[in-house]
């Protein structure tokens, strides 16, 4: 079993998943904040490697991704980082990234490369199985899940679609907009996983707009998984030492549980 | 050609988006494959072209220019007489008719030069439909009299501050946008580029430039021209002037792109004759790009052609060998915009300017029985204080 699939195995568990942008806002950052994040419990890291025009980001994640590529983070030190940080966890690692900087390095040498380093699975928020075809070939091959995501405008033909694609989980858009935390969210979600839990016995992981312990049991009341991002890299701003989104982290874990 | 079912000519094109915005997509090819066979749409659209956008637009045979160059007859397509000032207005008023077919409440652009974004705004108006447009800070710097246009029209005027501050960022400022209230809010692409139906639809609003050129030569002049020269930045000008003479092999295509400080200055925006394929705002097409994939800062003297990416007919056509591509730079794209001023008395656009410096160069190689066409996509009123600066002054 991959680890991945062993997250959602496990009874009764809600799966946390962080984001983070790698090289932001260093690289020792990064090699420091995924070990803490697998240490506070956190099921899966979704590595962003930083791309210039990421178009489904908000602020948050743009700033993110500007910074990193400014300390000079390519796909190939990404890849790097995450042999490194296989050393230190054993936490699932999915990398998060647009699909022009993959097309580029080559989708066989970077399915390849990214297995070799550790990596369990790919998200790209501009590929829908439209155009996808080529790379769940190859990821399959690989053994590397191709994480697909549904939007609450998704069709039912869609839903059934994606259904059919996504490997190891659904990334479920909570709303119709980027990434990015938003004050007085209202989550509106019910339907919409009603709905998608008709067409499949996939996981389904819930991001966008995620950002306090509530909203995160609120989620997983209905997911399988609650996806935080932007909350957790406004936070690594906060102190050098990430106490905040340790102790972020630890107390959503406890309001999801309790 | 036609794009095939998933939006491709040839391995460009297709649809690289955020699945929120797949039944967006869906909905805009439905309706607009519907519109296709609407008669009352296209009379309502030839209409308005008509008595609000001033179509036909003349050809015009510049006698003078001609002269001076001393070979090939050069005859200009005169885009740049159209209301608002450029080829621009052709797609906004097919769009926005569409738009407003959708029921869509509020309507979304972006723009470099402004010209997208004054015809958007005048369109918006006219229809009576609320208008934001996303404009890059640089370009709202360089191109002020525009910005100060389209409020007068009414439309909001949305800064954008992220990465390179122009047409680029514009784009992905507009797609966030759009993303968040698709439900209500119509995306006026001004080019032919972005996601299927977007290339074709934009070309086919376009195309009633090549359409009236192909009239005009055989009724005045009893044959096709021998080449005709466009700019391209994203490309619509070029393609709406090139489609109707696919065709007709006798005719060459030629496409200027901007090579800014020159190629190899690495500061251009020369997309086709220096870039590599990848994906950028929704489409497989040829961009410039770095070692990783990223998309890189482009450089021209005009903000209508500063931008890395190219409308994926384009790329299929170079590909072909259907069109060919060249690179003017900055320095030759003023030689050609003080040239036409003072040859003609016509002021072009920048844009324009970069097709207007490659065209007097060929015909002066070519005999006098040939005829070369500029499609003059936009007049240059909105560049005097970059000309001014360029020129060392007001002399």
């Amino acid at each position: 079993m991959n680890r991945i699939d062993a997250v959602f195995n496990k009874k009764g568990h809600k799966a946390l998943i962080a984001y983070v942008t790698v090289g932001y806002p260093s690289i020792e950052a990064t090699m420091k904040i995924v070990p803490l994040l697998a240490d506070s419990c956190c099921d899966i890291i979704e590595l962003g490697i930083p791309f210039s025009d990421p178009m489904a980001d908000g602020a948050t994640i743009q700033h993110a991704s500007y910074c990193a590529l400014q300390n000079g983070i390519t796909p190939k030190k990404c890849l790097d980082m995450v042999k490194e940080l296989r050393k230190k966890t054993d936490v699932p690692l999915v990398f998060m990234t647009y699909y022009n900087p993959v097309y580029n390095y080559g989708l066989d040498k970077f399915c390849k490369d990214s297995i070799a380093s550790g990596i369990d699975g790919l998200i790209i928020p501009d590929l829908t199985p439209d155009e996808g075809g080529e790379l769940e070939y190859i990821t399959g091959k690989q053994g590397m899940d191709l994480i697909y995501l549904l939007s609450p405008t998704s069709t039912k033909e869609r839903i059934e679609l994606v259904a059919r694609k996504s490997r190891g989980f659904i990334y479920m858009v909570s709303l119709t907009g980027v990434t990015g935390t938003r004050d007085n969210m209202k989550l509106d979600i019910d339907n919409f996983i009603a709905d998608v839990r008709k067409a499949t016995a996939n996981p389904l992981c819930v991001g966008f707009g995620i950002s306090t312990p509530e909203q995160a049991r609120q989620v997983s009341r209905l997911a399988d998984g609650v996806i935080i991002g932007s909350q957790i890299i406004k936070l690594m701003e906060k102190d050098d030492d990430f106490a905040s989104v340790g102790k972020f982290i630890k107390k959503t874990r406890q309001t999801m549980d309790g | 050609m036609q794009p095939d079912k998933n939006g491709y000519f040839g391995e460009y094109g297709g649809r690289f988006v955020p699945e929120t915005l797949i039944p967006v997509l869906d909905e805009l090819e439905d309706t607009y494959s519907k519109l296709k066979e609407d008669t009352a749409f296209w009379a309502e659209l030839e209409r308005l072209s008509r008595v609000y956008s001033g179509r036909p637009t003349p050809l015009y045979f510049a006698e003078s220019l001609t002269k001076h160059c001393g070979g090939a007859k050069i005859l200009l397509k005169r885009e740049d007489l159209l209301h608002t000032g450029a080829h621009k207005v052709n797609n906004a008023l097919g769009q926005g008719l569409l738009a407003k077919k959708m029921g869509k409440q509020r309507i979304i652009a972006e723009t470099g030069a402004g010209q997208h974004g004054v015809a958007t705004a005048a369109v918006c108006a006219m229809l009576g439909i609320k208008c934001a447009i996303y404009m890059g800070e640089e370009d709202i710097r360089r191109q002020s009299l525009n910005v100060f246009r389209m409020k007068q029209m009414g439309a909001e005027v949305i800064p954008v501050c992220s990465g390179s501050r122009t047409l680029k960022d514009a784009v992905n400022e507009a797609i966030r946008d759009w993303v968040t209230n698709s439900r209500d809010t119509y995306f006026l692409f001004g080019s032919v580029v972005g996601p299927k139906p977007y290339p074709q639809m934009v070309r086919d609003f376009q195309s009633v430039i090549g359409k009236e050129t192909r009239e005009q030569m055989l009724a005045e002049y009893k044959r096709l021209p021998d080449y005709i020269v466009a700019c391209v930045g994203g490309g619509s000008n070029a393609i709406g002037m090139f489609y109707p003479f696919i065709e007709d092999k006798q005719v060459n295509l030629i496409g200027c792109e901007a090579a800014g400080c020159g190629i190899e200055s690495g500061k251009h925006a020369s997309t086709i004759c220096a870039g590599t394929v990848g994906m950028l705002h929704g489409a497989r097409s040829y961009l410039l790009q770095d070692e990783n994939g990223q998309i890189m800062e482009t450089h021209s003297i005009s903000a209508g052609l500063d931008y890395p990416g190219v409308g994926p007919e384009h790329s299929y056509l170079n590909d072909s060998g259907r069109a060919k591509y060249v690179a003017v730079d900055d320095k030759q794209t003023l030689e050609g915009f003080q040239l036409l001023c003072r040859m003609e008395g016509i002021m072009p656009a920048l844009e324009s300017s970069h097709a207007v410096y490659f065209a007097t160069e060929l015909a002066k190689k070519l005999d006098e029985d040939k005829i070369v066409v500029i499609n003059l996509s936009g007049r240059g009123d909105k560049d005097i204080d970059i000309v001014i600066n360029a020129l060392g002054g007001i002399r």
